[in-house]
């Protein structure tokens, strides 16, 4: 009979183990699902995952993608580790794209090289600003952060809509809803040539060290960390939550903002009423899938930016529609909820009914 | 005059429906202790299921009950992840909603264009020719009919019966119930795979009285908005149903406002609701012992029989 029962202390090992459990498994169901649909599994495996990477233009879109995941997802573990729970990162990138965007539109005229420290300014501001409701909300009135910050997404959304279909529309654009083309000195550097790769990599590679520095050897961050793992001992310590709510949701914000600014001044290059394809949930994966640690994040960031340029091949290589995507960004996710199971308990084996636990001698 | 509000009351009622089911669901869940953030997955796989089912069969019931076992289905995953697996239940929420908008997506690929003739009222015979409260209270469609059995049934079931006084005690102490001899971990799944068949029907009535179609992500946060309705409503079923109308309210407003010549952009106007949820939240919680005394004092914690 098989028994599961909590360990003495949580396993390292498998702490370490259970994502690549979780891919492995997210692989499995990838092969039954393409046999259930007719496919065979291994061009689909090479559609999604083989062909999107297979020359240098490949590997600079697989960037591209990657470097806004990883991005927010260091921004938004570090307020995940102490259980501030800001889901709205798809709204502050959106608002963060909004002011840096909009600084861009402002200076339409002018050609210099301040431009763009100001628009990633503006970005970092937008997002953080954004992300300060819900951090006022709940520090000053006790409001559920997941609810609010979730709301603010629809509520940014809206308004970028608003801005590119009324005051911000291209006065030359035929009455799309789109504003004008940013001007050339608005434009991220591309860093590698022959490929969409932006100057938007390298900041997030940034702020992988900067989060690594954050966890590792500053004192905030270890405050943050016992904070999430026992709130009563940090409360003992002196720890101030508020505080903890403050900087968990404004690192996450400022940092979706950023990803926003980088996404209208990088591969858009103007406003569209949608300038992301759910980068600010699929964040949220890649920082559990990464261990909430800047290093697992950067790995899973690469593996999540995949499974988009996997939908998108697969789109056109096999008719498959690249909603699928979604899908399989769930279906990863659950395998990881469930894989983690392990870290804090095993399975014994034991001999049948002589030996019952407690539980069920009471039940 | 009189026919205006008639019609703004029932358009109401039409659009409050919908948050009825998925937040009587969520309540019921979450007075069990659990807290599941997936009911805006649930739904929208509710919706699409009963839509294609219904599109397919050319029986809109049919649909109805595919989008139940459709919202159940999706809570039986967050109930294997919780419950069984003992995961985090505010990540596997957002994993249940992340996969449940995907999902839906996909299936619903080859329904966004088919038009169906939704679930029609049903007129009770000369009841419904009584001016206002006719066409108000005695010419509604089938499944608002059911959801105002399902706040009665909900209601009787947690304050006037033994099993629903067990559930309330497994969502306020798991270990005394377990102790007594009961077994939380089947309670808990019963409570969760309701919320979900509640989210399912929610999403039927979108898809099938209210709109009725299918497009991607139709449900355009409505199952965040139910679960702030549980938050609301201190968790009380009455609060809901007053809740969720409040909300169909201001969802019907911005439709009305621009017929009444005021000038508003239909974006901002759209941003509403969730406004209002921001506000209603804020006033609701402002005051931490409300919260706190009211809500199921085990609400979120994971429970494990051995430890």
């Amino acid at each position: 009979m098989l028994k599961i029962e909590p360990r003495p202390q949580p396993s390292k090992q498998m702490a370490y183990l259970s994502p690549l459990i979780a891919v492995g498994l997210t692989l499995v169901t990838g092969v039954i699902f393409s046999l259930l649909v007719g496919l065979n599994p291994l061009s689909a495996f090479h559609a999604f995952f083989i062909s999107p990477i297979d020359d240098l233009y490949g590997l600079g879109e697989l960037g591209v993608k990657a470097a806004p995941l990883m991005l927010i997802a260091v921004g938004l573990a570090i307020g995940f580790r102490s259980n501030v729970w800001n889901i709205g990162a798809e709204g502050q990138l959106t608002f963060g794209a909004i002011c840096g965007g909009g600084l861009a539109l402002y200076f339409y005229e002018v050609e210099s090289a301040w431009i763009l420290p100001i628009m990633i300014l503006g970005g970092a501001v937008g997002g953080m600003l954004w992300a300060s409701i819900p951090a006022f909300l709940r520090t000053r009135f006790n409001t559920n952060e997941i609810l609010v910050s979730l709301m603010l997404n629809y509520v940014a959304i809206l308004l970028l809509s608003y801005l590119v279909h009324d005051p911000w529309r291209d006065p030359d654009g035929f009455n799309f809803p789109e504003s004008r083309l940013f001007s050339d000195s608005a434009l991220l550097p591309v860093v590698l040539e022959g490929t969409r790769l932006h100057l938007g990599i390298i900041i997030a590679l940034i702020a992988v060290v900067l989060g690594w520095i954050f966890v590792r050897k500053s004192f905030v961050g270890y405050q943050m960390q016992v904070a999430g793992l026992a709130d009563l001992a940090a409360l003992y310590a002196g720890f101030k939550r508020k505080r903890m709510v403050w900087i968990g949701l404004l690192v996450g914000g400022g940092a979706a903002g950023i990803a926003g600014l980088c996404e209208v001044a990088g591969p858009i290059g103007q406003l569209l009423p949608s300038v992301s394809p759910g980068y600010g949930y699929a964040a949220i994966i890649v920082a559990f899938v990464g261990r909430l640690h800047p290093i697992g994040i950067l790995l899973a960031s690469l593996l999540m930016s995949l499974l988009y340029l996997g939908g998108e091949s697969a789109q056109m290589d096999l008719g498959l529609p690249s909603a699928i995507t979604g899908v399989f960004q769930g279906v990863l996710l659950f395998y990881l909820l469930g894989a983690d199971l392990f870290i804090n308990f095993r399975v014994k084996i034991t001999k049948t009914v002589a030996t019952r636990s407690v539980g069920e001698v009471a039940s | 005059m009189t026919e205006t509000m008639v019609g703004i009351l029932l358009a109401t009622l039409g659009a409050g429906t919908p948050l009825v089911f998925a937040a009587l669901g969520e309540l019921v869940t979450e007075k069990s202790g659990v807290l599941n953030l997936g009911v805006e997955g649930m739904m929208i796989v509710g919706a699409v299921c009963g839509f294609a089912v219904a599109a397919e069969s050319e029986n809109l019931w049919l649909g109805v009950v595919m989008s139940v076992f459709a919202g159940a289905g999706m809570a039986l995953l967050f109930g294997i992840l919780t419950l069984t697996f003992q995961a985090n239940q505010v990540a596997a929420g957002l994993a249940l909603t992340i996969f449940g908008i995907g999902l839906s997506a996909y299936i619903g690929l080859d329904y966004t264009s088919v038009a169906l003739t939704g679930i029609q009222q049903i007129h009770v015979p000369v009841l419904s020719d009584i001016p206002v409260i006719g066409p108000l209270i005695f010419s509604l469609d089938p499944l608002l009919y059911l959801s105002f059995v399902a706040f009665g049934a909900i209601t009787y079931f947690l304050y006037k019966t033994k099993t629903g006084l067990l559930l309330r005690a497994v969502g306020e102490s798991p270990e005394s119930a377990v102790s007594l001899g009961y077994p939380v971990i089947a309670i808990r799944y019963m409570a969760v795979l309701f919320g979900g068949a509640m989210a399912g029907l929610g999403g039927a009535y979108l898809a099938l009285v209210y709109t009725p179609l299918w497009v991607e992500a139709m449900t355009a946060g409505r199952g965040w908005i139910a679960l702030a309705l549980v938050v609301f409503s201190t968790w009380r079923p009455a609060r809901v149903m007053v809740g969720a109308y409040l909300f169909g309210g201001v969802t019907i407003i911005q439709f009305h406002v621009q017929g009444f010549g005021v000038d508003i952009p239909s974006q901002l106007l759209s941003m509403l609701p969730y406004l209002a949820t921001i506000v209603v939240l804020v006033l609701i919680s402002r005051d931490i012992n409300t919260i706190r005394l009211n809500a199921p004092a085990s609400l979120g914690k994971a429970y494990h029989p051995s430890v």
